[in-house]
């Protein structure tokens, strides 16, 4: 199908008006927020640790101190968070097609 | 230089031309030049944004950075990779169904303005060309004290190799020779923290032990603070380096390059695994070169502990070893130049030649004409620009294009996205007082002003004292935003945020082709 069809025949004013639309992009950002503000926080919590407390300076195992833990897991974070995106998306993945279905593909 | 690693470094350049011989027969269309034709795969596109992100400043810097000062070096892997969490929940999905070629197109989505276009190109080229400067001074360095060739000649040689990758095999050739060089960058990596694990006897935990005792900053090398002794300035850095990925220009192109929001996604994750393993295996580098090395060796072969890796490779593998590394650090360099190449020349040709001079009425040939023409003038100017750099800290001028890409890009990108309210002239005025405040901060910076003599451009007190001005910068981007946003009201030729917003989350682009 031509671009120009396309563009013609959508409205967009009202494809985002639609139940189905409202509810993806609240789900969206509903999901997204708190991991957004999750993953700053504990990132610039690290140097607000390292810089205004000595509490990271403690040994965990061995020689290790608590510093690196905190990194570590920093990057064990970020694997995560990645991970439970990809499984999130896929089901809106499925929503956003059950949209162009319904109201652009007639 | 030794046989071997004539061998080695002959092997990479030629099998890099061998691709680029193979991208040249398929590229010729303006989407093949600039975006493979969105041919790419996920794990492609993944290995290719690893290729494209792993730097000299990545490769050579941290691993110096951690081997001189501990834990403090080690802040540049924890942010660099936090930085994919804002890519991969912000910004890729949408970026891909916004966008074209380059990031003002994604703009451009939603504001017709010229100026808008004009704007994000002017920070395209800046963020390119200081990104550049960077891993050109890097690789002068590097062969020049591996060959001992003239610093000009190194500098020659690099930029002759980028600009024939893009030149003739445009994004495809870039792919490539950007996911080999992420395959021997993490061979290599992988190599060397193998033995210096053998070295410690596989005793993670006893590394750290041994390392108290092994640098001249005793306990102190396993805690924050060697180096960033003033928490704003450590806060500051830290925010252009996880902001900073998701407003650089040859990052975000490399998300053009497959052909949907889902592929684009995927990539991000290959490439958070990969970056976040090489990010982790620095400690082993850094640990290493330190002990094995020494602190004192490392500095006197270069300042900043640029040669740490290779040095260590030789003293764990010998000469072979070495050689193989070396050769890994001149294909880190030259995948991320011609990425940067093809940034630069994507803005010039596509959005200030194509869009704002031709008005988007260009044919298929004179766009291909046009990004040839560009990425050639762009990698003159950068190998003249390097010529004249050779004594510039290449740390601080990647840090530095962070800074930029963060305070005048990220403000525009995701308010593009994510608010309805946002205008022509909050865009407008979002990447000029991003880009201009960084730039002056540092004009003003002890890097350019240091009471200390020979370490800055001029000897005196610097008037803003930070190093990195992001914790100033980036507000103000975003404020100038807000600000420029709220005194005005919608440009006539803007798009409904109804249509931006459906697009960039449905990405009905795929369905209209």
């Amino acid at each position: 199908m031509s671009q120009k069809m396309n563009e013609q025949k959508i409205d967009y004013e009202y494809t985002i008006q639609t139940e189905e639309f409202k509810s993806l992009v609240k789900r969206k950002h509903r999901f997204t927020t708190p991991y957004v503000i999750f993953f700053f926080l504990v990132f610039f919590t690290l140097p607000v640790l390292t810089s205004y407390t000595s509490l990271l300076e403690i040994r965990a195992i061995g020689w290790m101190t608590w510093t690196w833990i905190y990194s570590f897991s920093i990057f064990v974070m970020v694997w995560v968070l990645t991970s439970i995106y990809m499984n999130k998306a896929k089901e809106f993945d499925k929503d956003v097609e059950e949209i162009i279905k319904k109201h652009i593909v007639k | 230089m030794s046989f071997i690693s004539i061998i080695i470094f002959v092997g990479v350049i030629g099998l890099t031309l061998a691709i680029t011989y193979w991208a040249a027969k398929q590229t010729t269309t303006a989407s093949d030049f600039y975006t493979a034709g969105g041919s790419l795969t996920g794990w492609q596109n993944g290995m290719a944004i690893a290729g494209d992100y792993l730097s000299a400043a990545s490769f050579l810097g941290i691993a110096g950075a951690i081997s001189l000062n501990g834990f403090d070096g080690f802040y540049y892997s924890v942010g660099w990779l936090t930085a994919y969490l804002v890519v991969l929940f912000l910004i890729a999905e949408p970026l891909r169904n916004l966008g074209k070629f380059t990031m003002a197109d994604m703009i451009g989505a939603r504001f017709h303005a010229r100026k808008i276009r004009g704007a994000a190109a002017l920070n395209t080229i800046t963020i390119v060309l200081f990104y550049m400067l960077a891993q050109l001074v890097g690789a002068g360095a590097l062969i020049k004290l591996l060959f001992g060739i003239d610093y000009w000649l190194s500098v020659l040689i690099v930029g002759f190799m980028m600009t024939i990758y893009v030149l003739f095999g445009g994004m495809t050739a870039t792919s490539w020779v950007q996911i080999v060089k992420a395959i021997l960058l993490m061979a290599g990596t992988i190599i060397i923290s193998f033995l210096v694990l053998l070295k410690f006897n596989f005793n993670f935990i006893g590394m750290f032990d041994a390392m108290r005792t092994a640098t001249p900053h005793g306990e102190a090398f396993l805690h924050s603070g060697v180096v960033y002794k003033d928490p704003i300035g450590l806060i500051s850095v830290l925010i252009a380096l996880v902001l900073g990925t998701a407003g650089l220009p040859h990052i975000l192109m490399r998300f053009f390059t497959v052909k949907d929001a889902k592929t684009a996604r995927s990539s991000v994750v290959y490439a958070v695994w990969i970056i976040g393993l090489f990010y982790v295996l620095t400690i082993f580098l850094g640990f290493g070169a330190a002990k094995f090395v020494g602190a004192d060796a490392i500095v006197a072969e270069n300042a900043a502990g640029n040669m740490a890796a290779p040095m260590l490779a030789g003293i764990l593998g010998g000469d072979a070893l070495e050689s193989f590394v070396a050769a890994v650090a001149f294909a880190t360099i030259l995948a991320v130049v011609a990425g940067l190449v093809l940034s630069g020349a994507s803005a010039i040709a596509h959005d200030l030649y194509g869009e704002i001079i031709k008005k988007g009425k260009v044919t298929e040939k004179q766009q291909v004409n046009a990004a040839r023409i560009a990425a050639l003038s762009v990698a003159v100017i950068s190998i003249l620009l390097a010529l004249g750099a050779e004594k510039m800290n290449v740390a601080f001028l990647v840090s530095l294009a962070f800074c930029i890409a963060a305070s005048a890009n990220v403000p525009t990108i995701l308010f593009t996205i994510y608010w309805k309210r946002f205008n022509t002239t909050g865009a407008v005025a979002s990447m000029l007082v991003g880009l201009f405040t960084a730039l002056i901060l540092v004009a003003v910076s002890p890097n350019v002003i240091n009471p200390v003599e020979g370490a800055a451009f001029f000897v005196g007190n610097p008037i803003f004292p930070l190093e990195n001005p992001a914790i100033i910068s980036v507000p103000a981007g975003f404020l100038a935003a807000i600000i420029g946003t709220l005194v005005s009201s919608r440009a006539k030729d803007e798009i409904s945020y109804a249509e931006v917003k459906f697009k960039a989350e449905v990405g009905f682009k795929e369905l209209e082709s």
